[in-house]
């Protein structure tokens, strides 16, 4: 990361063609100031946190003992469904497009996001595409009940009349992010600071850069396996349909050429915010600056040759299977190199253990064990064993929840006093991340346990011998979701008082969002800073 | 209060059989034994780097606490490590590929098979056909609805039984040819490490040489709709003189069908007769009280189908209706089975159309 000396403009707002924020629900409507566009993105990602998991809790209720006592099995169908579909893109992306909108700005040492007014638009399309998704839940047949990743046919021919609102969902919520993306590569690329070079970028803002080229490479993809679907199912085609010469698998290829990138794309903004607060609390630089962006860059290229490790039991030829299991094992050694790198820049440091760095030594071990079981599933002849069965759900669920979402609630502890100008009430911080890490833990390790065993994924009632496993990650999963309460009075009690933070905030912070006042001003860097 | 009676009984009856299986089952045939080794061996090497990699960091955070007086050092940057642990891995990664190709290339060889079956995935049941054979069956799940729903105890194969089983021979190589009626479906049997997809249109193939009869079970492990949950793979292996008789009595049964077909019964006889298959074939979409899902599936109490003319109500169970989740019953039921839940759907579940149909008369 760059060491940061920097020549500090005037930080106050003394220019007088600067406004403070707008009174009432216009200034939220008709924003394009960045802060406030992250603030917006920020608590979208949080009520759709809580809706997903409301369903997640739903399932785990129905699971938590055999014999079916809750819902039927096509309720339980849409409830895994929206539960991923909202989970992936309501609370994950749009989470880590709020903390690029409020930080990467900042970091960079520019005034704002290159593009503010589409920066609005691609914010205030979100809440649309996910009332039109959340609507079909009260329709006629229901909500999408095919599973996140809607295989066809049973997403078309099969699907429910509110598949044509999905496949509308989608594309808006598509919208949004391709106008993030290119957003974000355009403020990167031109707005940086004076003497901010590339490689002086801190991690956050190089993984961002990355992940908005992932962006803007599948996303279009995703668009159009959707509007194959719309075309198979009201115009006709044969696209995906065997018996008017289409081909179902076709559908697979084309989705996990969306899907596999996709997955990086809600892992590579955490793995930059990690390497940004583990150098903080261990108060030594980050180890292998320049290789951990190699790495990060690598993952993104392999992560368009791998796709195909979804789909081992297809029936693909034994070529496709070797190249998928070779291509797929290769990732473990950039992976790998974060890893180290971490473990490196703590070894011989100073270390102190407040909420941010808990979460994030959390993620170091958790996402590990997920990365772990990643590279068991790359096996392909052992991945005919795990496939669709808890495993995966364990495995996705390890690099996601206490990967990604855990990311996202250290970086929010780590710059909430940056934003609200309110030091941390680190006993609250360190409830919340002690019950959620149990409750993590409960919920997805033994899932692995009956996955081995022989359970399979997105089955609304189990036989006998998953019962303990099951109803243990039901208790944990209870756990986990109402500990979530803790972050969300956290942070609201944050944002109304506590003591007033410095500008520093955490003794062994680096870079330029230590050097503006907390709470940041309405507009900073209008002059930019200068980096040495 | 019914339902919180449910709900106690469901906690009263919580099985004594769960167990805790922590690891995979090693399974029952040469192949699926290397699998499980694939499987451990990939385990340990996890192991060793996590305990290597978890070793420093917990190390690291005893030792280098601010609050022991640690102090920061200033490196950040050192190439021979950073060489050495990109090396290092990729070597161990190559290491381990190669035994993992090898057995894949097993897996595909499906040559010189003994016994070719084609397995056929429908919503939610499957189908099984021994193409040297004139044997080709269905096979539902059989697990009583009162245990879904809590109304019995559980017994031990809960949801992990059907009707007819799978019947293959041991010690011989048995080839499955694994295709779909409708949505992808896959058929997996865990103690076999065979899992296929059974895809609409296409042919997978997989095989399978067991050593010792007994019963292994399995699911279907593709999402395919509803009752996704709900059907199981079931295949019951046999010595190879039991299995040449289970082929004979197959044989004689289809023929003692055909004899029932021809003759001629009353409608009390088909009404009683029909509830059994409506409740079988029917009863997962149509629902046990014909009220159907409002909006998914169609109710048969009052349907314009069930209490209209007798030949359309016939045409659409022994032809199903394209484009939906209806499907076409003529392989699935007996004639006579067809005649009964044709007879059942009119004069039962709240219809009382008053016609019947014969088995002779079913066209199929």
């Amino acid at each position: 990361m760059a060491t940061v000396d920097v020549d500090l403009p005037h930080v106050k707002d003394e220019d007088p063609h600067h406004h403070g924020p707008a009174k009432g629900f216009g200034r939220w409507l008709y924003t394009t100031n960045h802060k406030d566009i992250g603030s917006m993105y920020l608590i979208f990602s949080l009520s759709m946190f809580m809706i997903g998991g409301i369903m997640a809790l739903i399932i785990r209720a129905e699971l938590f003992q055999p014999g079916l006592q809750l819902v039927e099995p096509n309720f339980f169908n849409q409830m895994t469904t929206m539960h991923g579909l909202i989970m992936v893109f309501g609370a994950v992306m749009p989470a880590f497009v709020g903390l690029a909108n409020w930080m990467i700005p900042i970091q960079i040492g520019a005034p704002d996001m290159a593009l503010p007014r589409m920066n609005n638009w691609s914010f205030w399309i979100l809440p649309f595409a996910f009332l039109i998704l959340l609507s079909s839940l009260f329709m006629p047949g229901g909500a999408p009940n095919f599973g996140w990743t809607f295989y066809a046919p049973l997403s078309t021919t099969y699907a429910p009349e509110s598949v044509t609102f999905f496949i509308f969902g989608v594309h808006i919520m598509g919208a949004s992010s391709i106008m993030g993306a290119i957003n974000i590569i355009a403020t990167i690329l031109n707005m940086r600071a004076p003497g901010m070079t590339l490689m002086k970028m801190p991690l956050f803002v190089w993984t961002w850069l990355i992940t908005a080229f992932l962006l803007i490479a599948v996303m279009p993809v995703l668009a159009g396996v959707v509007t194959m679907m719309l075309m198979d199912i009201h115009f006709g085609t044969s696209f995906f349909n065997a018996a008017g010469g289409g081909d179902p698998v076709l559908f697979q290829h084309v989705f996990w050429f969306f899907g596999h990138p996709e997955v990086y794309i809600m892992i590579l903004p955490a793995f930059g915010i990690i390497s940004e607060i583990i150098p903080t609390f261990a108060r030594k630089r980050l180890f292998g600056y320049s290789s951990m962006v190699y790495a990060v860059a690598s993952i993104a290229l392999l992560s368009f040759v791998v796709w195909a490790h979804h789909m081992f039991t297809v029936g693909m030829p034994l070529v496709g299977e070797v190249f998928f299991m070779f291509a797929t094992m290769l990732i473990a050694v950039p992976t790998g190199v974060k890893v180290f790198n971490w473990v490196a820049t703590m070894f011989r440091g100073s270390m102190t253990f407040e909420t941010p760095m808990l979460f994030a030594i959390a993620f170091v071990v958790l996402f590990t064990i997920g990365g772990f079981s990643g590279l068991m599933l790359a096996i392909a002849p052992a991945d005919f064993q795990y496939h669709d069965t808890y495993f995966v759900v364990a495995h996705f669920h390890y690099v996601l929840v206490p990967g990604a979402i855990f990311s996202i609630m250290a970086a929010t502890y780590y710059w909430l006093p940056k934003w609200t100008g309110h030091q941390l009430n680190e006993t609250m911080g360190k409830l919340h991340f002690w019950l959620s890490f149990v409750g993590v833990n409960v919920t997805f390790f033994p899932m692995h346990f009956v996955g081995l065993a022989g359970m399979p994924r997105r089955i609304p009632d189990y036989a006998l011998q998953f019962a303990d496993f099951n109803s243990m990650a039901s208790v944990g999963a209870f756990i986990f979701g109402f500990s979530q309460l803790v972050f969300i009075y956290n942070v609201i009690q944050n944002v109304r008082a506590g003591e007033k933070a410095t500008a520093q905030v955490w003794e062994g912070a680096q870079g330029l969002e230590w050097t503006i006042p907390s709470p940041a001003p309405y507009h900073t860097f209008s002059t930019p800073p200068k980096v040495d | 209060m019914s339902k919180a009676f449910t709900l106690a009984l469901s906690l009263l009856s919580t099985p004594a059989l769960a167990d805790w299986q922590l690891n995979m089952n090693k399974g029952v045939t040469a192949l699926s034994r290397e699998i499980f080794d694939l499987h451990m061996l990939i385990f340990w090497i996890c192991v060793v780097i996590g305990v290597a990699v978890f070793g420093v960091m917990f190390y690291s955070i005893f030792k280098f606490r601010k609050s022991k007086g640690a102090v920061a050092e200033h490196w950040h940057e050192n190439t021979t490590v950073e060489v050495f642990w990109t090396v290092i891995p990729s070597i161990i990664l190559i290491a381990m590929a190669v035994p993992a190709t090898a057995t894949l290339m097993d897996m595909y060889d499906t040559s010189e098979a003994d016994v070719d079956i084609q397995i056929t995935g429908y919503q939610w049941k499957w189908r099984y056909q021994y193409l040297d054979e004139d044997i080709d069956f269905f096979s539902n799940l059989s697990t009583p609805r009162e245990e879904i729903i809590n109304q019995s105890t559980k017994n031990s194969n809960y949801l992990l039984e059907v009707d007819n089983a799978l019947v293959i021979p041991a010690n011989k190589k048995v080839r499955f040819l694994v295709t779909a009626n409708d949505v992808i479906h896959s058929w997996w049997v865990p103690h076999f490490a065979v899992k296929k997809d059974a895809i609409p249109g296409f042919i997978n193939e997989a095989w399978v040489k067991v050593e010792e009869p007994g019963v292994y079970r399995g699911q279907c492990t593709e999402l395919c709709g509803k009752d996704h949950g709900f059907m199981p793979v079931v295949v019951e292996v046999k010595s190879e003189a039991d299995y040449a008789q289970w082929v004979a009595d197959q044989k004689a049964m289809k023929l003692a069908m055909a004899d029932e077909a021809s003759k001629e019964f009353s409608m009390d006889e088909l009404i009683a007769k029909g509830e059994g298959v409506y409740q079988g074939a029917c009863a997962g979409c149509h629902q046990p009280n014909g009220q159907g899902i409002p909006g998914a599936f169609p109710a048969i109490t009052g349907s314009s189908i069930a209490t209209g003319a007798i030949g359309a109500h016939v045409d659409i169970i022994v032809n199903g209706k394209s484009g939906t989740a209806m499907q076409a019953f003529k392989e699935q039921l007996s004639a006579v089975d067809i005649a009964a839940v044709v007879t059942y759907q009119r004069n039962a579940l709240g219809n009382t159309v008053g016609d019947m149909v014969q088995p002779s008369a079913i066209q199929k």
